[in-house]
C-alpha cells in the first residue's frame, strides 16, 4: 500500500460514503494523508480525491468488517463514526486496514495504537448517551413532548430506541443543538433529520407549574448535612445543566410562588 | 393544600431513604402504555448532596401513629403533616414521567392508623399507575412491617422492588429507639417476600404467562452511627442479609440528628459520613469483588481504617498475595488488587490475549497506577524507579482528600499498620 501523504479524500459525510472511501483505497492501494467532508471550506495544496456514496461499494466493505473481522467490529465502527472525535474517519480507516490484516484480534486490542483512541472515544459516546437518557428534560407545548440537549457526541441515534419505545404513544421531539439535527419519535417509530435552528414554544400555565413542581422536588430531596457539589458535578456535569428543567429560574415561575409562606424551601 | 405543597412536605420527609436505585428489571415499552425499565436503571439527576435522582422519591404521607425516636416524623414532633391521595400521586408519577423527569416512583409511607390502612392506600396508588395508565416504569414501594401477608402480596405484585428497613443494626438499638418496632415484626415481611419471589420464579419456568412478583427483588437499609454497633457487626449482618433472605442491595445511612431525644446522639453530632463511605465500599467488595465479610474484619479490627480502603488495607494485610502478575493472574486475583476494578479487570483479560501487557498499557485500559503500582508486576518485573519511601507509599493508597487534610509530619507518626507487616509487604515481596 502507498502512503500517498499528499491525498486527500473528500466523501459525503455518511457512514455509506465513509465505508466508500475504504473501498477507494483498497482498490487504489493507498492510504489518504486525511478522509474529511466535502465544502468544510479548508484551502489546502493537498491533492483531492472526491469519493462517490455508492450503497453497494458500502456494503461490500460492511460485509468485509463482519466477515474478515467481526460483526461487533461493525457495530463498533458505526459507533466510532458517531464520535467527536477529531479526524475519527482517518483513525477509523486505520483500524480497519489494520483489522483486515489481523481479524479478530484487533477488536481485543485495547491498548494498541488503532484500536486505543476509537476505543476511548466510543467509551465517552456510550456514556454520554446513558447520561442523556436520564439528563434529557421534556416539555409538553401543545401535546408534543419537546427537548433540547447539547452534546458533544452525535447520540440521536443511540437516543432513538429507547425514547420511542419508552413513550410510545405520545408524540417526541428531541433537538440537538450542537448536530442541528431532530429526532421525531410517534408510535413506536422514529427518524432524525435535519433542522438548522429551533426555539421551542412559551409554555402554558400547565406546563410551568409541572416545572415549578419538579424544581420543588429537586431542592427539597437534597440534605442539607450533605452538601456536596463536586460530588454532584462529578456526576453530572454542568455543561448539561442549561437543559435541565431543575436549574431554571425563571422559565419555571409565574410571581405567585413567591408567598408559599410556611412551605418556602428554606425551611 | 395544593399538590406543590404537599410534594414539598412529603418529599423532605422522605429524604433521609438511601435506596434510589431503578436497577434490576428488563421491560420494554409497549403499544397502548406508558414507560419501560432497563437493568442498569438509570440516574436522572443528581441532587445538591450528590446523590443520585432516579425515582419520585416520596411518602403516601407523613402522618405518623409511631414514636420511633430518630425520626422527623414521630407522632410527638410538631412539623407539618401532609397525605396524598392514591389518585394525585399517581397523577403526579405519570406528568414527572412523561416529562424524562423520573424512571419511576418509590413510595414509602408513615403509619396512617394502621399498617394494613397505609397499605390498601399505597396498592390504590399503584394501581391507577399499572391498571388505568398501563405504567410501565419502575416500583419501589416500602413495605410497613406489620402488613397483613395478603396484603403484602398483592403490593408485591405491582411493584418491582420492594424493601423492608431494618432501621437499626441490633435488637437492642431497635428496643431502645424504635420501640412500635420489632425485630420479628422487620423480618417475618423480609422472609415472606423472600419465599414468595423464590415461587414465582419456579412458577416463571413453567408458565411465561405469570404475573412477576417483585421482579427487581428485595433490599434494605439501616441507620449507621445512632446506636454503638461496630463496622464489624454491622457488616456481617449485611452479610448475613444477603445470603438469608437474598437480599439485592443493603443500603447503610449516615446518622443526621434532625431531633433531639434522651437516647439519641446530641443534636450537634456530625454524620458519620467516611464510616457509612467505608461500609459501602466494603459492601462493594463482597457484592462484586469475591470478599467475604470475614476476611476484611475481624474480632480483633471492629473498625474500618479511616486513612486507606478496605481493599488496601486488605492488601497491605497480605502481603504474600502480592504482587500479582498482570499476564498470567486469573480475574479473581486481578480483582484484589487496589486500583484495579470490575472493568478494569475485565478489559485486562480481553487485551492481554492479543499480546503481553506492560505498564503503560495499565492507565489505557483504566487501572488507577497510583494505588496499583505497589502490587503488580508486569511481564515478571516490578514498576521501574517504584519508590517504597513509607510516605509516598501511605499517601498514594489514600484518596487525595485524606491526603490533602493530613499533613505530611503527622503521617509519618500514623501507626496504621504495624512495622513488620509494612516492610514485608513492601520490602520482602514487591
Amino acid at each position: 500500500m502507498s502512503d500517498r501523504s499528499n491525498m486527500i479524500y473528500f466523501y459525503d459525510g455518511s457512514f455509506d460514503g465513509l465505508m466508500c472511501c475504504i473501498f477507494e483505497s483498497v482498490y487504489r492501494n493507498e492510504r489518504p494523508a486525511a478522509i474529511r467532508e466535502q465544502n468544510d471550506g479548508q484551502e489546502s495544496l493537498f491533492e483531492a480525491r472526491t469519493v462517490e456514496t455508492d450503497e453497494s461499494r458500502a456494503q461490500r466493505v460492511k460485509d468485509a468488517i463482519k466477515d474478515k473481522i467481526s460483526k461487533n467490529a461493525l457495530n463498533f465502527v458505526k459507533k466510532a463514526f458517531l464520535t467527536c472525535l477529531e479526524d475519527k474517519e482517518l483513525l477509523i480507516f486505520d483500524f480497519l486496514r489494520d483489522g483486515f490484516k489481523r481479524g479478530w484480534l484487533s477488536m481485543n486490542d485495547i491498548t494498541g495504537r488503532y484500536m486505543q483512541p476509537l476505543y476511548t472515544a466510543v467509551r465517552a459516546l456510550d456514556n454520554e448517551a446513558e447520561l442523556l437518557k436520564g439528563f434529557v428534560r421534556f416539555s409538553d407545548l401543545g401535546g408534543v413532548l419537546v427537548s433540547v440537549i447539547e452534546p458533544k457526541n452525535y447520540v440521536l441515534p443511540l437516543l432513538m430506541g429507547h425514547f420511542c419505545a419508552r413513550f410510545h404513544d405520545e408524540s417526541i421531539m428531541i433537538y440537538d443543538k450542537t448536530h442541528h439535527m431532530v429526532l421525531l419519535g410517534q408510535n413506536g417509530q422514529g427518524k432524525i433529520a435535519y433542522l438548522d435552528e429551533f426555539t421551542p414554544a412559551e409554555a402554558d400555565a400547565r406546563e410551568l407549574e409541572m416545572r415549578r413542581m419538579w424544581k420543588h422536588f429537586y431542592d427539597a430531596i437534597a440534605i442539607k448535612e450533605r452538601y456536596n457539589p463536586r460530588c454532584r458535578m462529578g456526576h453530572m456535569p454542568k455543561r448539561y445543566w442549561a437543559n435541565m428543567t431543575e436549574f431554571w429560574e425563571e422559565r419555571c415561575a409565574p410571581a405567585e410562588v413567591e408567598q408559599g409562606g410556611r412551605f418556602a424551601i428554606a425551611d | 393544600m395544593t399538590t406543590d405543597e404537599k410534594l414539598q412536605i412529603l418529599t423532605d420527609a422522605a429524604k433521609y431513604d438511601v435506596a434510589c436505585t431503578s436497577s434490576g428489571v428488563t421491560r420494554g415499552g409497549k403499544k397502548g402504555s406508558i414507560g419501560s425499565a432497563s437493568p442498569a436503571g438509570c440516574c436522572h439527576s443528581f441532587a445538591a448532596d450528590g446523590r443520585c435522582v432516579t425515582l419520585l422519591k416520596v411518602l403516601m404521607s407523613n402522618a405518623c401513629s409511631y414514636e420511633c425516636a430518630y425520626c422527623v416524623n414521630r407522632r410527638s414532633n410538631d412539623v407539618p403533616r401532609a397525605t396524598f391521595s392514591p389518585r394525585e400521586l399517581a397523577d403526579l408519577t405519570i406528568e414527572f414521567y412523561r416529562r424524562n423527569y423520573i424512571e419511576g416512583l418509590f413510595v414509602s409511607s408513615a403509619v396512617i392508623g394502621n399498617a394494613d390502612y397505609t397499605t390498601e392506600r399505597m396498592i390504590e396508588c399503584l394501581r391507577i399507575l399499572r391498571e388505568e395508565y398501563r405504567f410501565r416504569g419502575y416500583i419501589h414501594a416500602k413495605a410497613i412491617p406489620g402488613t397483613d401477608e395478603a396484603l403484602l402480596t398483592r403490593l408485591g405484585y405491582l411493584a418491582d422492588r420492594m424493601s423492608v428497613n431494618i432501621e437499626l443494626p441490633s435488637e437492642n438499638s431497635l428496643k431502645l429507639l424504635a420501640p412500635d418496632k420489632t425485630k420479628t415484626a422487620i423480618l417475618s415481611p423480609m422472609g415472606q417476600l423472600k419465599e414468595q419471589i423464590k415461587e414465582n420464579r419456579e412458577d416463571l419456568v413453567l408458565y411465561r404467562s405469570t404475573p412477576s412478583f417483585v421482579p427487581a427483588g428485595q433490599s434494605t437499609q439501616m441507620i449507621i452511627g445512632a446506636t454503638p454497633e461496630t463496622d464489624f457487626q454491622i457488616l456481617n449482618l449485611a452479610e448475613g442479609l444477603y445470603k438469608k433472605y437474598d437480599l439485592k442491595r443493603v443500603f447503610f445511612s449516615a446518622y443526621i440528628p434532625v431531633v433531639e431525644g434522651r437516647n439519641l446522639p446530641s443534636l450537634l453530632t456530625k454524620p458519620p459520613l467516611l464510616r457509612e463511605h467505608r461500609l459501602y465500599q466494603a459492601d462493594w467488595l463482597l457484592r462484586f469483588y469475591g470478599f467475604r465479610a470475614s476476611e476484611l474484619l475481624d474480632e480483633e479490627h471492629q473498625s474500618f481504617n479511616p486513612y486507606v480502603d478496605p481493599k488496601c488495607t486488605w492488601a497491605l494485610n497480605h502481603p504474600d498475595f502480592f504482587p500479582v502478575e498482570i499476564n498470567r493472574a486469573d480475574y479473581e486475583a486481578l480483582l484484589r488488587v487496589p486500583g484495579i476494578g470490575v472493568k478494569s479487570a475485565q478489559r485486562i483479560i480481553v487485551a492481554r490475549r492479543v499480546g503481553s501487557l506492560d505498564f503503560e498499557d495499565m492507565k489505557k485500559l483504566g487501572v488507577v497506577m497510583k494505588r496499583a503500582q505497589f502490587f503488580i508486576t508486569c511481564r515478571g518485573r516490578t514498576l521501574e524507579g517504584l519508590s517504597l519511601r513509607r510516605e509516598y507509599v501511605m499517601r498514594s493508597l489514600m484518596s487525595v482528600d485524606t491526603a490533602k487534610q493530613l499533613e505530611m509530619p503527622e503521617m509519618e507518626q500514623l501507626s496504621l499498620f504495624n512495622g513488620e507487616e509494612y516492610t514485608k509487604c513492601l520490602t520482602g515481596q514487591i
